[in-house]
């Protein structure tokens, strides 16, 4: 155990765990930010997707040392209120079927829109492409990317 | 047909709790006005809370300002129930959706009835009891509205939860008379709406939790937190046919964290089975500790020896197995009219195809997990289950509880598909728990999911047709053969267009566990059947939708044999709005075509899949669908259930397989199996609903199993190559 100091969603942390511990777990269990999911654990499905100073990585590969000292946002922290244009496109296009992986989308589409401010259907393809919907919700995504992109 | 139950028992209905006072109850609704660019247009409206609540019946309370709750009954996998089921009741109770407030309900066997989710009939077994639970309690409001204004109830009118009496010019308000409501007789029989009257049914409303989904707010069973709760994980046989030997826990149980290393069998002597509990290993090793990364890691440090009790399957022997019974007759066929052998004798032409699949697992996105807090005469389970009353039945048995004192809450599920029907794991959930005496999440990795499945069985069918001189169907033939059991419906469609006509099943056991996955047997057998009938369309030099309208046109007019289980004209009915929808028979250079049309789960559907060469790779272009579900209670949601069955099913007809050696899946996690990716799905799909009244039927199912067909067939236009072996992309290397 060893203990780490990182910023997330604004605030400072500091937690006491095994050094390979993925950030995912140290979200879920140690810091009860569930909103990041677990569908994988090899970097496979993007469910895990969250921002290290603004670029979307797969948390439940990345250990929790690699990270130390750097701004974590997760969905939680993407806005207080459901505002950030990402959440709200979302919503708009009612999106979500079981909604287990669209926290993981909406952080990859968060990070997408704020690189790329009209991006297009080949952009929007390659960026979500690591993100897994099994309920097949694809369209409905790349409509809401579209419709948070031009309101962002 | 009442499947909802009402309460018919007076004293459930006096029941007025009172709300912990003032506040502010969170309801997402949607404001919808733009007007300030920089406030949202979609907010968590805040509903003012109650200060006394007053409940009608087990779906729904009303406040005295006049927010009503209403449960949800039915697990909500994504198929959008928790929207839809309340929708229904609302409707009746003549009430405006967005002063509504929807919770979703627990295991509660008094009030509610086939809380399920499957077989794409929540909405269609619901139908009745829902409206009737919304209009009593709608009755019950006016005849205390009655007694209050003094005037005769026949005089009362209802709109958006106020009641009218137009002569007098009065009026008063649903949470004005809720209290005085509950007191009300109970009505044996209540008018319902006339569906031309309907307000809330058939309009597009969101999903109740898409806020909070869009928030990341903790839905699921994964994200459930308790004081005290702790973590396990289970370690199951690496093959199929194989049990514990052994176990060395030594070094595992050094590890930090880690407080106890233990078996379970969620099959004891003398428990009893329910139809649910498919488990091809009902012995496991338990790891339980603080934390889920430090269960990973021990389970890793665990050393098991597994020993052998049955065959070590492979897929090449199912192969085999399954060529060798679609190429002999059973002793018995499943149908058989007019006379087949003398048909196919004297036709001029005969087809025969044979169609493979292979087997499949759910890989639903939120893996398997339950929480489960056992004391010693009490049970409280949390956590994704599709059949919660067969669960409890069966924790009741294994643990040794009587029913009454095992409560189960259903949580948001991360998908289901039919994985969740078989609650294995909420089983082993609650054993690990009354073992190590302590509230426990059970979590499953990606690989004790992918590897521990119930999975759809691989199927073969061989299809024969002969045609006449003119091209008509004259003579047909299925034999079908599958991993528990045939995918072959021997009264379906074309059963019933054809004189002479034979099905026949084979079934071969097998020790891997198999179960439903969405629209089970269908989901292989509509694109083997729609491929093959395109194919015979093509030898009998006709138009693919001409030739099954044909087919139609018999099945109406002068039907063969008694059993069909379909409706021919709504099933003709969509193949012809498709035709038109989509503009068939209009050549657009470029584009290749294909269609198909399924029944299935009550549910008619039919589609035309468009697909583009681009840089020497076919792509779906544009999917037109065409469905019949009767009354389509809410449109935008059955919009996006069409869809997502259309994505998932060109997904696994394209590139999904599992596969076995030596009773071994092949593959354990997203990098093996492949599963239908953003680039991969259609650019657009079209969704057009028959408008015909009819009470409504399921859409979880129905979308998908024709869709591989159309997608077969357009490939086939695209490149030349008919495909017979799924996934595609293993028979067609263009396919990627």
């Amino acid at each position: 155990m060893a203990q780490y100091n990182l910023n997330v969603n604004g605030q400072n942390r500091q937690v006491d765990v095994d050094s390979d511990t993925p950030l995912l777990w140290v979200l879920r269990d140690t810091l009860s930010l569930v909103g990041t999911k677990y569908g994988c654990g090899i970097a496979q499905c993007g469910a895990c997707t969250v921002h290290i100073d603004g670029k979307a990585i797969r948390s439940c590969s990345t250990p929790i040392s690699a990270v130390a000292n750097q701004k974590v946002t997760t969905i939680e922290g993407l806005s207080e209120d459901g505002s950030h244009p990402v959440q709200q496109a979302w919503i708009e296009h009612d999106v979500p079927q079981c909604g287990y992986c669209q926290a993981g989308q909406i952080m990859t589409a968060a990070a997408l829109i704020s690189d790329n401010k009209n991006p297009s259907d080949s952009d929007i393809s390659d960026a979500m492409n690591g993100n897994i919907c099994r309920c097949g919700t694809y369209l409905r995504i790349k409509a809401a990317v579209k419709t948070a992109a031009k309101n962002a | 047909m009442t499947n909802n139950k009402l309460q018919s028992n007076r004293r459930t209905f006096i029941k007025v709790s009172a709300a912990a006072g003032g506040g502010m109850i969170l309801g997402f609704n949607i404001l919808g006005c733009k007007t300030d660019p920089k406030r949202p247009a979609f907010v968590a409206q805040q509903l003012a809370n109650p200060d006394s609540w007053s409940e009608l019946n087990g779906f729904l309370r009303i406040g005295n300002n006049g927010v009503v709750t209403i449960m949800n009954p039915n697990p909500e996998i994504g198929q959008n129930v928790k929207t839809s089921m309340p929708m229904i009741v609302a409707e009746e109770l003549d009430v405006d959706w967005d002063n509504v407030i929807v919770e979703q309900a627990g295991l509660d066997t008094e009030n509610f009835s086939r809380q399920l989710a499957g077989g794409s009939q929540s909405i269609r077994h619901g139908w009745d009891g829902l409206r009737k639970t919304g209009a009593t309690a709608r009755h019950m409001l006016v005849e205390a509205a009655a007694l209050k204004l003094e005037v005769p109830s026949s005089e009362l009118t209802t709109k958006s939860g106020i009641i009218y009496h137009e002569a007098s010019g009065k009026s008063i308000s649903y949470g004005d008379v809720a209290s005085a409501a509950v007191d009300i007789e109970v009505p044996e029989e209540v008018a319902l709406k006339d569906p031309k009257d309907f307000t809330i049914i058939g309009k597009d409303t969101r999903n109740v939790d898409g806020f909070n989904i869009a928030m990341g707010k903790p839905l699921f069973g994964l994200d459930v937190q308790r004081e005290g709760m702790l973590i396990a994980m289970i370690e199951h046989p690496p093959s199929f046919g194989m049990k514990i030997a052994s176990i060395d826990d030594s070094a595992a149980r050094a590890m930090p964290g880690i407080k106890d290393i233990i078996t379970v069998n969620v099959e004891p002597e003398g428990s009893e089975k329910q139809w649910s509990d498919v488990n091809a290993f009902p012995e496991l090793v338990a790891i339980v500790g603080n934390s889920t990364w430090q269960v990973m890691k021990a389970k890793k440090a665990l050393k098991v020896e597994w020993e052998r009790i049955s065959d070590a399957e492979s897929s090449s022997d199912h192969e085999t197995t399954l060529s060798d019974l679609v190429s002999k007759a059973p002793n018995e066929a499943a149908r058989k009219d007019g006379n087949p052998d003398s048909a196919f004798a004297s036709a001029a032409q005969v087809i025969e195809k044979t169609y493979n699949a292979p087997f499949l697992a759910h890989n639903t996105m939120e893996p398997m997990n339950f929480f489960a807090n056992v004391t010693a005469d009490r049970a409280e389970l949390e956590g994704p289950i599709q059949t919660p009353e067969f669960l409890r039945m069966t924790i009741s048995s294994v643990c040794g509880i009587p029913q009454e004192n095992v409560s189960i809450m259903m949580t948001r599920m991360g998908g289901g598909f039919g994985r969740r029907l078989y609650g294995h794991f909420g089983t082993e959930a609650a054993v690990i728990s009354q073992q190590i005496g302590a509230p426990i999440k059970l979590v499953y990795t990606r690989e004790d999911d992918m590897t521990q499945g119930t999975y759809r069985p691989a199927y073969k069918v061989t299809y024969k047709a002969g045609l006449d001189a003119a091209g008509n169907l004259i003579a047909f033939h299925v034999r079908g053969a599958g991993t528990h059991g045939s995918p072959v419906f021997a009264n379906r469609y074309p059963a019933g267009a054809v004189d002479n006509y034979l099905a026949e099943n084979h079934s071969k056991e097998s020790n891997i566990s198999t179960g439903a996955w969405r629209a089970p047997r269908s989901n292989f057998i509509a694109t083997a059947e729609q491929s093959f009938l395109d194919e015979v369309a093509e030898a009998a030099g006709k138009d693919p939708i001409d030739f099954r309208l044909a087919l139609f046109d018999r099945a109406i007019n002068k039907p063969v044999g008694e059993k069909n289980d379909y409706d021919a004209e709504r099933y003709a009915g969509v193949l012809k709005l498709v035709k038109e929808k989509s503009g068939w028979g209009t050549d657009t250079p470029g584009v290749h075509r294909g269609v198909s049309a399924y029944y299935c789960h009550n549910s008619y559907v039919a589609q035309v899949l468009d697909v583009v060469m681009e840089d020497g790779s076919p792509r779906v272009k544009k999917v037109h669908c065409a469905v019949d579900c009767g009354i389509v209670v809410n449109p935008e949601g059955a919009k996006n259930q069409i869809e997502g069955g259309i994505v998932d099913g060109i997904g696994h007809a394209m590139y999904s397989a599992l596969t076995f050696n030596n009773g071994t899946p092949d593959q354990n996690n997203f990098h093996q199996y492949r599963l239908i990716r953003h680039a991969e799905a259609p650019e657009s799909i079209e969704v057009h609903f028959v408008d015909n009244g009819i009470a409504p039927t399921g859409l979880g199912e129905p979308s998908l199993p024709p869709i591989g067909a159309a997608l077969a067939n357009a490939l086939y236009k695209a490149t030349g190559t008919r495909l017979y072996t799924q996934p595609f992309n293993t028979q067609e290397p263009l396919l990627g």
